[in-house]
């Protein structure tokens, strides 16, 4: 999610200045998604050069509040409309750190699994330990999303727990014979 | 003080080829207003244990402390004694009575224990009142939802001044909702002085608990307690 489609969503709602946008933000996720100041600023300016938003007047303290365009609310009918695409999310460390520890001498991969796993399961310990009190629905769906996303983990670890035990790892592959123009273009 | 001690406990099922060592050097202690959840892949001993903690099953070698006393020692009778007055057990599969209404499953630990059934009323709708089922007191089972049956279970468990709850998959089947819910009394129980052991595979489930133990072939791997500065969990979703 950018910043910028979260304050267009909050200035569906009506016109806000940067502070109040700040903290409706961060109201809105819990606390989770810090934001400073200078980070709404530049990103309503550039909502304003897109023609997604316009600043108005300002009030009697000299702050501008800032409404959404009609453009604006056809970005954010946009993006609510579209689902996020898992090619946009950052490659996952974790599966590669595993099946580089399957694949390098003298690594315990067992070991590496469980280590992540009490790791995991600490920081789902402490999600669920957030969410006991009587949060407001909001604050609770960002705090459940993580812990489906920690539960996820911890099923995938257990997966491969699984698997490595009937894993025979077979001869070592060959290494890739370099193409001759490759090599000296590496040397060059 | 600790409620439950397991100390360098072993169990064996079946003998010689055939034997199976369900758990291996086995030492756990639950204090009270402790959760501890066990988790482990199927097999990896974890009901064995929740059955010794319970005394509905003696280890070969090692001892099992309820309260300070060792099940071991005691005979048949105070075992059982022991087993309605300290111990609440929350099972997957519910055990409801199904000729009884809910206040009557609930009252049952107190009417074998000799209390007269004027005495054990009040105390059960006080149990279903903890888990929010006032006014259901007189339902029979099959005319409860599967999550009302459960706490009905749980109200059971917790009735009287159990110390030790134990608790086998107690959310079995239920939607994500009413799990939660389920988890929130027992939580909420142990919260108000009781020590808990909840077996479970669901990840989600054992994060409610203070502790986790991770069994694997009888044996406890790991343990993972909650962290002390949750903050530094929330660094992973700044931008």
């Amino acid at each position: 999610m950018s910043v910028r489609h979260g304050l267009l969503a909050l200035l569906e709602r009506g016109a806000r200045y940067g502070y109040q946008l700040r903290a409706e933000f961060e109201d809105s996720t819990g606390g989770t998604w810090p934001l400073n100041i200078g980070q709404v600023y530049t990103t309503l300016n550039r909502l304003e050069r897109d023609g997604l938003v316009h600043a108005l007047p300002p009030g009697d303290g000299g702050q501008r509040p800032y409404e959404i365009t009609d453009q604006g609310r056809v970005e954010l009918t946009l993006w609510f409309a579209t689902p996020i695409a898992r090619a946009d999310r950052p490659r996952d460390e974790l599966a590669i750190k595993l099946a580089l520890a399957l694949t390098t001498p003298g690594v315990d991969v067992r070991a590496v699994v469980q280590t992540q796993r009490t790791a995991t399961m600490r920081a789902l310990q402490e999600y669920t330990r957030l969410k006991r009190g009587d949060a407001d629905l909001p604050w609770r769906l960002v705090i459940d999303a993580m812990i489906y996303q920690s539960e996820a983990e911890l099923r995938w670890l257990d997966h491969c727990e699984a698997a490595l035990v009937r894993y025979r790892p077979g001869p070592p592959k060959p290494l890739p014979v370099e193409a001759e123009g490759a090599e000296l273009h590496e040397r060059a | 003080m600790n409620v439950l001690e397991l100390r360098d406990v072993y169990r064996t099922h079946g003998k010689g080829d055939a034997a199976t060592h369900a758990l291996r050097q086995i030492s756990l202690s639950v204090v009270a207003g402790e959760l501890v959840a066990v988790m482990g892949p199927s097999g990896s001993g974890k009901s064995t244990l929740l059955n010794l903690a319970g005394g509905l099953d003696r280890p070969d070698r090692g001892a099992v402390l309820v309260e300070g006393v060792e099940l071991g020692k005691l005979s048949r009778k105070r075992l059982a004694e022991v087993r309605r007055h300290s111990v609440g057990y929350v099972f997957q599969a519910l055990n409801l009575v199904p000729s009884l209404t809910a206040a009557e499953n609930v009252a049952l630990p107190l009417e074998l224990d000799g209390v007269p059934i004027r005495r054990a009323r009040p105390q059960a709708e006080a149990a279903l009142s903890e888990v929010e089922l006032d006014g259901y007191a007189d339902r029979f089972p099959d005319e409860l939802s599967g999550g009302q049956q459960q706490r009905v279970a749980i109200a059971r468990a917790l009735i009287g001044q159990r110390k030790l709850v134990l608790a086998d998959e107690p959310t079995g089947a239920l939607d994500s909702l009413t799990g939660e819910s389920v988890l929130k009394l027992l939580r909420h129980r142990v919260d108000c002085g009781a020590a808990g052991v909840l077996v479970t595979h669901e990840a989600r489930h054992a994060a409610w608990a203070d502790r986790v133990v991770f069994l694997r072939d009888g044996s406890i791997v790991d343990t993972s307690g909650p962290l002390s500065q949750p903050e530094c969990l929330l660094a992973d979703v700044q931008p």
